[in-house]
């Protein structure tokens, strides 16, 4: 073997290795995550930890209901507001705007993605929660503006850029002569917007949607810094939450001290870990499928 | 036709209020922090660590959130960059058969929406199981989770992207897959690997709930590789959290700081990909 070779041998190795490596940190983590959350189904069914509203860890009762409902609750008001926003936007930028102005517009949406959480908490409390307290107080309730809503607003902020970003791009591959016909045909741009360009790329803008879900759904700091972390299920948009990240975030250093906190908190990764993999891995293959095959 | 048109004007409007919502949310936000931020903003901020009683409004600056988060990102980027660059390399098909490419780029998808506060717990996990308590190197450790898989997907899609057939004429020289992937493939892909390490230090020096229990915080300034470090993330999220209005300026301070670095990352990405795409062979 000359040296070349074994040049080459030792450098296929060191990169097979890691991409290897990676493989298995990802099921490494799988695996921790999973023995470390095992010992609180010790004497529990699954079902009745996920469905109880009881949550006093210093008796033992480990009821993750408020915190799945509130993760949802905060998730569901962002992508409510989130969504049409979106979709409005990346169909203008798609459709109707110049190339100039879209460019522009995709560089400053790229930037907005970029921007730290913590950033996006901040501005919450500067400028959301005020917002909030301001309408509640309006509504004759109690104004403290850290409520579902607030979280829901930041959280609908921070997935905007993302969603539009991937929803340009799957309306950016409907081929342009699927729009021609359509024009040419007699219809205005916002018809042909809506029953072709729409139409063709639904699936993608679904998957978009949902990858949007599944980034929110994870976000920790910004959301807890707004969202009021109260352990009830939220039952109106001014009530506060306290979704899973926020669980673990707050709880983490003082786990030790109370017998199988530590497994609770590690089950409430497990599932934020379950739940946002699979949205985003069938997105991703649906997104994939697009790239390849095209709509 | 009346309907027809007052619909599309209508929709028109509607997709022009969205977008404008959109960059007014921008607009709000870069205001928000620059304003708040300018306010609170002295050279002590950045210059020195916190004296006694900053917590109580009395002097001092954030000179250890600052020099921590770059140790932290730095040295992130680092270890991610020695795992991540080989790993890209290895989705070409001269090293990976087609199913675990395409599996790996799954895993990876997967890993990559992750919510970091996962990567957090986990890192915390296996620092307890090997006795490393909050140090730099378990922020170190839990960031670099947090950026490999960005930093891996975006080198990937670069790599890939390289002709077959530069390859083809290296090889038909009689190159090996090492000086191929050194000379051509490397070198054809250094603006968007430049790009893409970038790309993962933003989004690594920005995280803070990787960071919350595996790097701790001190309010000196970072030591070694095996003491808390502070960092930026953290210390706006502590600071705002105090009762204390002078101490709450200070994480609007901090906060513009945070943005101003990732703001100059994110600039910087976009000048050195254009300025290191001259060896490119389109």
């Amino acid at each position: 073997m000359t040296l070349r070779t074994f040049k080459d041998r030792l450098a296929a190795v060191h990169i097979k290795g890691s991409l290897l490596l990676l493989n298995a940190v990802a099921g490494i983590l799988l695996l921790v995550l999973a023995a470390k959350a095992w010992p609180i189904l010790g004497g529990r069914s699954l079902p009745s930890l996920l469905f109880s509203c009881a949550w006093s860890p210093w008796k033992g009762e480990f009821g993750f209901l408020p915190f799945i409902l509130g993760s949802l609750a905060v998730t569901l008001v962002a992508m409510a507001i989130a969504a049409p926003v979106c979709l409005l936007s990346a169909v203008y930028l798609s459709e109707y705007a110049k190339r100039r102005t879209r460019e522009a517009l995709r560089l400053l949406i790229d930037i907005l993605a970029g921007i730290p959480s913590v950033i996006f908490g901040l501005f919450g409390i500067l400028f959301i929660v005020p917002l909030v307290s301001a309408l509640e107080g309006s509504l004759g309730l109690p104004a403290t503006g850290y409520s579902t809503l607030a979280g829901g607003l930041v959280l609908a902020i921070m997935v905007m850029p993302f969603i539009i970003s991937v929803s340009l791009e799957v309306l950016r591959a409907v081929p342009m002569e699927a729009r021609e016909a359509a024009l040419a045909l007699g219809t205005t741009p916002c018809e042909a917007a809506w029953h072709v360009v729409l139409k063709t790329a639904r699936k993608g803008i679904v998957a978009a949607l949902v990858l949007g879900f599944a980034r929110a759904f994870g976000e920790t700091i910004a959301v807890m810094m707004v969202v009021g972390n109260v352990p009830r299920v939220p039952h109106s948009l001014f009530d506060p939450a306290y979704p899973l990240p926020a669980l673990i975030a707050n709880n983490y250093g003082e786990m030790m001290s109370i017998p199988r906190y530590d497994a609770a908190m590690m089950l409430a990764a497990l599932i934020l870990m379950l739940v946002v993999g699979s949205f985003s891995l069938g997105a991703r293959l649906v997104l994939r499928g697009i790239e390849r095959r095209g709509l | 036709m009346r309907l027809r048109r007052f619909k599309e004007s209508l929709f028109r409007f509607l997709m022009i209020a969205s977008l404008s919502l959109v960059v007014t949310a921008f607009v709000a936000i870069l205001a928000t922090i620059v304003v708040k931020g300018a306010s609170a903003m002295n050279l002590a901020m950045l210059l020195e660590t916190p004296k006694g009683g900053y917590y109580l409004g009395k002097g001092g600056g954030i000179a250890n959130a600052i020099a921590g988060t770059l140790y932290l990102g730095l040295g992130a980027s680092l270890l991610s960059l020695l795992v991540g660059l080989p790993a890209a390399l290895a989705l070409q098909k001269e090293y990976a058969r087609p199913w675990l490419s395409r599996f790996s780029r799954l895993v990876l998808d997967i890993l990559w929406g992750t919510p970091s506060i996962v990567y957090g717990a986990f890192g915390f996990v296996v620092m307890v199981r090997f006795g490393i308590r909050a140090s730099m190197l378990g922020g170190i450790l839990a960031l670099s989770l947090v950026m490999l898989p960005i930093m891996v997907r975006s080198m990937g899609e670069v790599i890939r992207a390289v002709p077959q057939e530069l390859k083809e004429s290296a090889y038909a020289l009689g190159t090996t897959q090492t000086e191929v992937t050194l000379a051509v493939v490397l070198r054809q892909a250094v603006p968007g690997i430049l790009t893409a390490i970038l790309l993962a230090f933003g989004r690594g020096v920005g995280d803070a709930a990787a960071l919350l229990f595996t790097a701790g915080y001190t309010d000196y300034m970072p030591g070694s590789l095996l003491d808390p470090v502070a960092s930026l993330p953290l210390a706006i999220f502590f600071q705002i959290a105090t009762p204390v209005p002078e101490v709450q300026a200070r994480a609007y301070a901090a906060a513009l700081i945070l943005l101003a670095i990732v703001l100059a990352i994110n600039l910087a990405s976009r000048l050195l990909g254009r300025r290191f795409s001259r060896h490119v062979i389109q």
